[in-house]
């Protein structure tokens, strides 16, 4: 028992680094997942807040909306790619908080991949964002929700949502790094998620809004993700949306990660 | 390799472009199996020190090595040879105190089953076993000290840096803890502790060097600096004035520098308080004289300071209040 453990592996030599890059990332993933298991209330508040958007749009809204589909069809795909979305707001949170505890401080100094923190974290919001998702279909279901689209193309849709927002989550890693508390964080992130989840095909179509707006709101990722996932859900024919989809969420990843470790690196 | 664990050659660390000189300049070398002490107040550049020698911040201008390795070109050899433990106790909350430093182990690149025995092994050594499955919400100040020196120590580094370790820790805590560094000392690890305290670093640390905005203005041991930077006083008190006086004529010797008295109180300064108390408890009960009191009272970093720099300690912040990092670093600058 009273052995010193030994550094098992020469940090230069590549082929250790991947693996122990591998390594640490799921450790990091592992330590974030208990959090979530630990503190379940703040699953809960996240499943409240899209639980609320789809009684809202529902039964509130949803009345006055015309979208040339059954609404509530038209909402819940939305609803998914909006919940989705706001969950990588979390990714922020969770590294603002570490930062702001210090952790962030004792993992720079450990001989851990410098990757490792951000990629456990968005790994790990992964997860939660898949809770939401099974979450909000079951309550789409229980709403009148009925997508006639083929099962393999529903878990297609969420795959779909789930790598954009993965991709995303990288961005809001480094707001969650730059920020100087949670609660700025947090702050921080509105403005970049409502125009991309509100001036969207998520909850209306872009044809309804002024001229001037539509071109944004067409265009923009999050719409794109949108169509792709409602296509897939309804059973209509898909176009091309999936495949912008999937170049926005490869763009977004190829920019924000590096982007974001590089913030990570350089403490101050 | 070097004899030295550590060997920083005029290391500058600046912020904000320039504006703040948060270390000037600063040269350390710290040998191998003793504690080193870096004393000074917040903003004198401890925290800043510290955080470049692991690794965490890299300096504007200078060389360190730790452990043999360079601090911004082989970071990564530094980190495996270091342990690092806060003033502010980072542990994970949400995780018990057994998972904190399997994870830990873990980034350690330690095999999980040695992690865990690891883990044990130093709950055991540290009191923790009995709150090893218990969230470290439910900790106390002095478990979470304990538990944050422990996951220093997973991997076994032969050099610790402590950052304030004991501050905010009530005083029983705090001898706990003074008592497991002496011990991991007496294990052959080499440890630079950065303190407040005197009293912390006399205790501990064979040398010190006192930092002052980012410069070091003394450097020596511990006994080399308190005879210089002023020593214990010895508080006698009277019944009366009258037999103050006359005590004075009796005791006055004991003090190396001349005797202040005022009033009913007579003030020694002293080198060796305990045996200079006994001494004058002695003398005074001799002559048949009634003493109302004795106290002795250490010289604090305040009185090094006004000793040193004619200034007295900036004490502009509550120590417990400040957090970590980029926020800490504006709340001192």
């Amino acid at each position: 028992m009273t052995t010193s453990p030994p550094v098992t592996s020469d940090p230069t030599v590549a082929e250790h680094r991947l693996r122990w890059a591998v390594s640490d990332t799921f450790t990091m993933a592992q330590r974030n997942l208990l959090a979530i298991v630990r503190v379940p209330t703040a699953l809960v508040f996240l499943i409240v807040q899209p639980v609320m958007f789809v009684l809202l749009f529902r039964y509130v809204f949803g009345g006055a909306i015309h979208t040339g589909v059954d609404y509530v069809n038209y909402l819940i795909p939305g609803i998914l790619v909006q919940t989705t979305i706001f969950g990588a707001v979390g990714t922020a949170i969770g590294l603002a908080e570490d930062l702001q505890r210090g952790l962030i401080e004792r993992f720079r100094a450990l001989p851990m991949a410098r990757s490792a923190v951000l990629a456990g974290r968005t790994l790990s919001d992964i997860a939660r964002n898949v809770v939401v998702l099974i979450v909000i279909t079951l309550v789409g279901l229980a709403v009148g929700f009925r997508p006639h689209g083929s099962v393999a193309a529903y878990v297609g849709a969420c795959l779909l949502m789930l790598f954009f927002a993965y991709c995303l989550s990288w961005g809001f890693a480094f707001v969650g790094l730059a920020a100087p508390n949670s609660e700025t964080a947090q702050a921080m992130t509105f403005p970049l998620i409502f125009p991309l989840t509100f001036a969207s095909s998520i909850f209306v179509q872009v044809s309804s809004m002024p001229g001037w707006l539509q071109g944004f709101a067409r265009d923009q990722p999050v719409s794109q993700v949108a169509e792709g996932v409602r296509a897939l859900m309804l059973g209509a024919p898909v176009g091309s949306s999936v495949w912008i989809s999937m170049l926005w969420a490869l763009g977004a990843i190829a920019v924000l990660s590096p982007l974001a470790t590089m913030r990570y690196r350089r403490a101050d | 390799m070097s004899e030295f664990a550590v060997e920083a050659l005029n290391v500058v660390r600046t912020f904000d472009g320039g504006a703040l000189r948060a270390l000037d300049g600063v040269s350390l070398h710290v040998p191998r199996g003793e504690v080193f002490g870096l004393l000074g107040p917040n903003g004198s550049g401890k925290t800043t020190m510290v955080r470049i020698l692991s690794t965490i911040l890299a300096p504007t201008s200078g060389t360190a090595m730790v452990n043999g390795f360079d601090v911004v070109r082989q970071p990564q050899r530094v980190r495996q040879s270091i342990g690092l433990a806060g003033q502010y106790a980072t542990v994970d909350e949400n995780l018990t105190g057994l998972e904190n430093l399997r994870m830990i182990g873990r980034l350690n690149h330690l095999r999980t089953s040695v992690a865990v025995s690891r883990a044990r092994q130093l709950l055991e050594q540290f009191g923790l076993s009995e709150a090893a499955d218990r969230s470290t919400k439910t900790y106390s100040g002095g478990m979470r000290r304990r538990l944050d020196l422990a996951a220093a120590l997973v991997a076994d580094p032969p050099l610790l840096f402590l950052d304030e370790p004991t501050t905010g820790l009530d005083p029983q805590s705090r001898q706990d803890l003074w008592g497991i560094i002496e011990g991991l000392v007496e294990d052959g690890v080499t440890v630079l502790l950065t303190t407040q305290y005197l009293e912390e670093a006399d205790r501990l640390a064979r040398q010190l060097v006192v930092l002052d905005h980012g410069t070091i203005i003394a450097q020596g041991t511990s006994r080399e600096l308190k005879t210089r930077l002023g020593a214990t006083v010895l508080e006698v008190h009277f019944f009366s004035t009258e037999d103050a006086r006359r005590a004075l004529a009796l005791i006055g010797d004991a003090s190396t520098k001349p005797a202040n008295v005022e009033g009913t109180v007579i003030e020694l300064t002293v080198e060796r308080g305990p045996s200079a108390a006994a001494d004058v408890l002695r003398r005074v009960d001799a002559a048949g004289l009634a003493l109302a009191g004795l106290s002795l009272r250490e010289p604090s970093l305040d009185d090094v300071f006004l000793s040193l720099t004619g200034h007295r300690t900036e004490k502009d912040e509550e120590p417990d209040a400040a957090p970590r990092g980029r926020e800490a670093r504006r709340a001192r600058a």
